[in-house]
């Protein structure tokens, strides 16, 4: 049977920037695939440099809408590192929460606005609020509930305003904490909803496998987020300042946002990686959502990121709760941030909701940027799409040319790619 | 008939097109009066049939620039949100290098010559390429100033931006002055709407709202003049958001 199947989609839909997906097949066989990414970029490795210490993040936060915490965070680590800053135990604490705020938030936009209307065959979130209105405010409610977190420790949802090499501007304070505390706790029934509704629609995930090199922070401490060691399913541990030979930044033709590669072809970051990396140390909640969904590590399909990133809101939840006790029984002091100015240069990294993300920095004597470097999770997610691709595509070529491009477009989805992140 | 809408971001964060998703319930409520026919971000289905437009980002690229023509053609009204499409905000930093310097930096010696995908010029604001009805400042946007364009366009009102300064609602909201603390803040010459939300942090307003229409009135002066500082000093701090060339240092 001579069958040819073109696909040329301009755009996929529900992920945040641009990217094409272009497919050639002739009588079973594939001719060509590609992932482009198109996006525009907008230099933020050189905006950064002639800034002072003391505007970096601000600037820094703006590579990214959706992850704005995580740039900041890490922006805020390369200082600090670059110029020996030590900052408190207070500030690790409220740091750490509003980083899960953010992965919450984040996730809950992922599974619940973007990839599940792949489960319930619909275009987007909007005919839902029709045929299954509890669902969508339950998730809409969730939402909200990481926003309002992410204001109370940051002042504002999107871009970070109190967050500031040393520490913070303003703190919360106790009564916010308290009050926060017991929305989180009535959290949970509104997301044992949600993830009913979710397994309830799971077979919709096609079953593919292809096994990866995976990359994330790594801890004994906890499961790690905010701190840690680079850790590979390859090669093990290694130092934050290895950040480079494990990356190996490279420019293709066909992407405004740079590829790398470490051990292999590709290899995959984010909320699947840090659960294969890091399953141990998930907190109890997180380990009843991956066992209700029979995530186990290590696991090969790149569709069960979906899954991850649930079990990961359940445990942020969870831990949030824990470090809103911790800093209650701490009480919440109003530190006067003190910070000398010397030159140096500092990585910072940490977990963004899409995975490992990394800042480094020159500092020179006068406090201002003199060199910037960010490696962003979606950049070292790009080529592991385009292996992904390349292995699933042959085995969908049975179906019509439709369903093949919205399998290749689930695909990318599940990466919760974030382009314009990535190409910043 | 509701109003069709959609929105299309260029170079930019996103952040001005989360604050829709960030709208929460009021999303339920909005969708009851406008029908949302495109929005990448959010919905597999487009069109190219709508009434308004609403862009997020700058414009880089003859690429974009094409693209940007193809929307204003099909909108009645296009609305520019956020400070990176009203006036290329946190992306005029850029404007202190060359285009060959910033592709040199970022992308080393790779052969991006004559690949349209790499093809950047000096970043414009959206009203450098096409005619902008109505403008959303911040970066990112308020959502609740977002929601009242929305419905102002569908009632066919002109929506309502505030022209004073962030001054203004910092006093309202009885926020100790940030100068107190010995930090700088410009929201004497800065367009509010924000609610003053950085003062109210602690945190001297960066301008990301753009500078008022005419900020050298007395009373916008006034604050900056009790603590020693000329309408320079406040326009140099514009830099972060508001880089012109020749206008701020
Ligand atoms: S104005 Fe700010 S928040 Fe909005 S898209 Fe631009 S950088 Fe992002
Ligand atoms: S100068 Fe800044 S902190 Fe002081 S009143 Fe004006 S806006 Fe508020
Ligand atoms: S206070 Fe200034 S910098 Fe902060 S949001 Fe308002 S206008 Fe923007």
């Amino acid at each position: 049977m001579s069958r040819e199947v073109k696909i040329n989609l301009e755009h996929v839909s529900r992920i945040e920037g641009h990217g094409n997906i272009v497919m050639n097949s002739k009588n079973g066989k594939i001719q060509s695939i590609k992932w482009q990414v198109p996006e525009a970029p907008r230099f933020f490795e050189k905006l950064l440099t002639g800034r002072d210490y003391q505007d970096i993040s601000h600037i820094a936060s703006r590579i990214c809408g959706i992850c704005s915490i995580a740039h900041s965070l890490a922006s805020l680590k390369a200082s600090e590192n670059a110029m020996g800053v030590v900052i408190s135990d207070q500030t690790i604490l409220l740091r750490k929460l509003a980083l899960h705020a953010e992965n919450i938030q984040s996730h809950i936009l992922h599974v619940g606005y973007l990839a599940a209307p792949d489960l319930f065959g619909v275009g987007s979130i909007f005919p839902l609020i029709k045929t299954n209105r509890n669902a969508v405010t339950d998730i809409i409610k969730l939402h909200r509930l990481a926003n309002e977190m992410s204001e109370l420790i940051c002042g504002r949802t999107t871009h970070p305003i109190t967050l500031k090499v040393g520490g913070f501007t303003k703190i919360p304070a106790e009564e916010g904490l308290i009050s926060l505390e017991e929305k989180l706790n009535n959290s949970f029934d509104i997301f044992r909803d949600v993830s009913k509704t979710i397994l309830a629609n799971i077979d919709k995930l096609p079953n593919f496998e292809r096994e990866t090199e995976y990359i994330g922070l790594v801890s004994d401490k906890e499961y790690a987020l905010y701190d840690g060691m680079i850790g590979s399913t390859d090669t093990g541990m290694h130092d934050i300042d290895e950040y480079l030979s494990i990356t190996n930044e490279f420019v293709v033709p066909h992407s405004t946002a740079k590829y790398t590669e470490h051990m292999r072809e590709s290899y995959m970051v984010g909320a699947l990686a840090r659960f294969n990396l890091n399953n141990s140390r998930i907190k109890q909640k997180g380990k009843e959502v991956a066992e209700n969904f029979g995530l186990e590590s290590p696991c090969f399909n790149p569709f069960m990121n979906n899954v991850a990133q649930l079990v990961e809101v359940a445990h942020c939840l969870e831990d949030s709760i824990y470090i809103i006790n911790r800093l209650i029984d701490r009480g919440l002091h109003d530190e006067r941030v003190q910070v000398e100015v010397s030159a140096g240069r500092g990585i910072g990294a940490v977990e963004a909701p899409r995975g490992i993300l990394f800042h480094d920095y020159v500092i020179d004597e006068d406090g201002k940027c003199i060199k910037a470097n960010c490696i962003i999770p979606t950049n070292q997610n790009h080529a592991n799409i385009q292996k992904d691709m390349e292995a699933f595509a042959p085995t969908l070529l049975h179906k019509s040319r439709d369903e093949i491009e919205h399998n290749l477009e689930m695909l990318v989805r599940a990466y919760d790619p974030c382009i314009s992140c990535s190409t910043h | 008939m509701k109003p069709k809408v959609a929105v299309f971001d260029f170079a930019s964060c996103e952040g001005c097109e989360l604050q829709i998703m960030n709208l929460e319930e009021k999303v339920i409520d909005l969708i009851d009066i406008v029908d949302v026919v495109s929005f990448r971000e959010a919905m597999k289905e487009n069109s190219n049939d709508y009434d308004i437009a609403f862009i997020d980002g700058c414009i880089v690229r003859p690429l974009d620039e094409k693209r940007l023509k193809e929307i204003r053609n099909c909108a009645n009204i296009l609305v520019a949100m956020g400070s990176c499409a009203c006036f290329t905000g946190i992306n005029g930093l850029r404007k202190q290098f060359t285009d060959e310097d910033v592709k040199r930096t970022v992308y080393g010696n790779a052969i991006i010559e004559n690949n349209p995908y790499f093809d950047v010029f000096q970043p414009k604001a959206i009203d450098e390429v096409v005619k902008v009805d109505h403008y959303i400042y911040g970066c990112p946007i308020d959502r609740n100033e977002l929601a009242e364009v929305i419905t102002s366009l569908v009632m066919g009102k002109k929506p309502d931006i505030p022209n004073y300064p962030v001054c203004v609602e910092c006093k309202q909201k009885e926020n100790i002055c940030v100068f107190d603390y010995g930090n700088f803040c410009i929201g004497p010459v800065t367009r509010a709407g924000c609610g003053a939300i950085c003062p109210t942090n602690n945190c001297g307003c960066e301008g990301c709202r753009g500078l008022v229409n005419d900020p050298d009135t007395e009373s916008e002066l006034e604050v900056l003049q009790r603590y020693g500082l000329s309408l320079d000093d406040a326009l140099d701090r514009f830099e972060m958001f508001c880089y012109q060339k020749g206008v701020v240092k």
